[in-house]
């Protein structure tokens, strides 16, 4: 049982560690694109990791499938917020070259 | 140690919503709006009240945000020296504000002795629809009447959205949702995202009899659903003038009524259910509300019709 805890605390402690870098990214990075890759990459990281350290403290296999199921949805929701604001940026780029 | 991430939680609340009356960016305001209202239903949650903050969750952050956002888009940019109210005005608002926020704390913080409360007489008679969720039994049997008029009401806001159509497009379509460049990852997600999403609004409808959700907190996935696959240019909005969708937008309201009206027959009066039958009425007028509360927030964010019929 320790061993699962200590499982836990580690893997949640390095999904904190995550979100904690890809914090600090999107308030030290220099542009929208540099700021967007620290935070997607850095949440999906950091949630992974606590979802994965969740995964031996539930109680039964439906809620571990759900909580993968959250992560799942939670991936493709992030991955396509992330595409729409590169694409806008992308856009605006365009539209005004200096920028 | 269990107050502290309740004071964080308290601390971003009040952050997010300074920041929100004060940045001066329309969108941004809208912006600030919608993490409020995301932060106030992890309020609720942690305060027990589940229902509450999916509500708050799908209608306070995602539906009214959503709303706010396209209101933005419409409207004309604001010039650089932009008229301010006066500042006796900016005054007497903020003393209203403060006198009604501190008026609300006060009857929080100072309840009367002992509370009057209902609870334990609601929670006593929920045996007898056969429902779990105390929530459902109130908003459903209780007060049925104050959720009629609210669906009654969302009918009208609809029908008010409707008439700011121009004289030459009544009965068209509204403007397309999709945005300014197609996009492969929003088409993905709205291929992928509906039949997960449906079936979660169902299921938070059909839940809602035993557990926290309901019809609202449902259909406003489904009606997130739809926009989602109108945005990724999958469907266009339809024609406001068709039969179907107008049948739809009453449907809710229309099999409520009717089974307000049966209650004069079957049991004690307007909007009362026959024991043995109360919790199969409830769920049909469930999942009617349900279905038309996903069409009415889907057409108001679509906005009125702005192409003429076809």
């Amino acid at each position: 049982m320790i061993l699962v805890d200590m499982f836990t605390m580690a893997a949640v402690g390095a999904g904190m560690f995550f979100f904690l870098a890809g914090t600090v990214g999107l308030l030290r990075f220099p542009d929208t694109l540099s700021r967007l890759h620290a935070l997607t990459k850095a949440d999906n990281l950091g949630f992974g990791f606590i979802v994965l350290g969740l995964l031996p403290q539930s109680p039964d296999v439906l809620s571990g499938l759900k909580l993968v199921v959250v992560w799942l949805l939670v991936q493709l929701a992030a991955a396509t917020a992330g595409q729409l604001i590169a694409q806008f940026v992308g856009l605006e780029r365009r539209r005004d070259p200096a920028a | 140690m269990t107050l502290l991430p309740d004071l964080a939680l308290v601390l971003l609340i009040l952050t997010a919503a300074v920041w929100t009356v004060a940045v001066r960016d329309r969108r941004d305001a809208v912006i600030g709006f919608i993490v409020v209202g995301l932060l106030l239903s992890l309020a609720w949650v942690r305060l027990n009240a589940v229902d509450v903050a999916l509500t708050e969750a799908a209608i306070g952050g995602g539906a009214t945000g959503l709303l706010l956002l396209r209101a933005c888009a419409r409207l004309v940019p604001r010039p650089a020296e932009s008229v301010l109210p006066h500042p006796a005005m900016w005054i007497l608002t903020g003393l209203l504000c403060s006198v009604i926020a501190a008026g609300l704390a006060a009857i929080v913080v100072m309840p009367v002795e002992p509370p009057a409360t209902l609870a334990p007489e609601a929670a006593a008679n929920m045996g007898e629809l056969g429902l779990g969720n105390p929530v459902t039994v109130v908003l459903l049997a209780y007060r049925a009447l104050d959720t009629l008029l609210e669906k009654v009401v969302l009918v009208l806001a609809l029908i008010g959205v409707w008439t700011l159509t121009p004289e030459q497009f009544w009965g068209g379509a509204p403007a397309s949702l999709r945005a300014q460049q197609s996009s492969g990852a929003l088409r993905l997600l709205a291929q992928v995202l509906p039949p997960v999403g449906v079936v979660i609004g169902v299921y938070l409808v059909w839940n809602g009899a035993d557990h926290p959700g309901g019809t609202f907190q449902g259909g406003t996935v489904l009606a997130a659903m739809w926009l989602l696959v109108m945005m990724a240019d999958l469907r266009e909005p339809p024609e406001i003038r068709l039969h179907t969708l107008r049948l739809l937008v009453i449907l809710g309201p229309v099999v409520f009524l009717v089974a307000g009206f049966a209650g004069f027959w079957i049991a004690n009066g307007f909007l009362s259910y026959p024991p043995a039958f109360a919790k199969p009425i409830i769920v049909i007028v469930e999942a009617a509300l349900a279905l038309s509360i996903a069409v009415i927030l889907g057409m108001l964010v679509a906005g009125p019709a702005a192409r003429a019929p076809r």
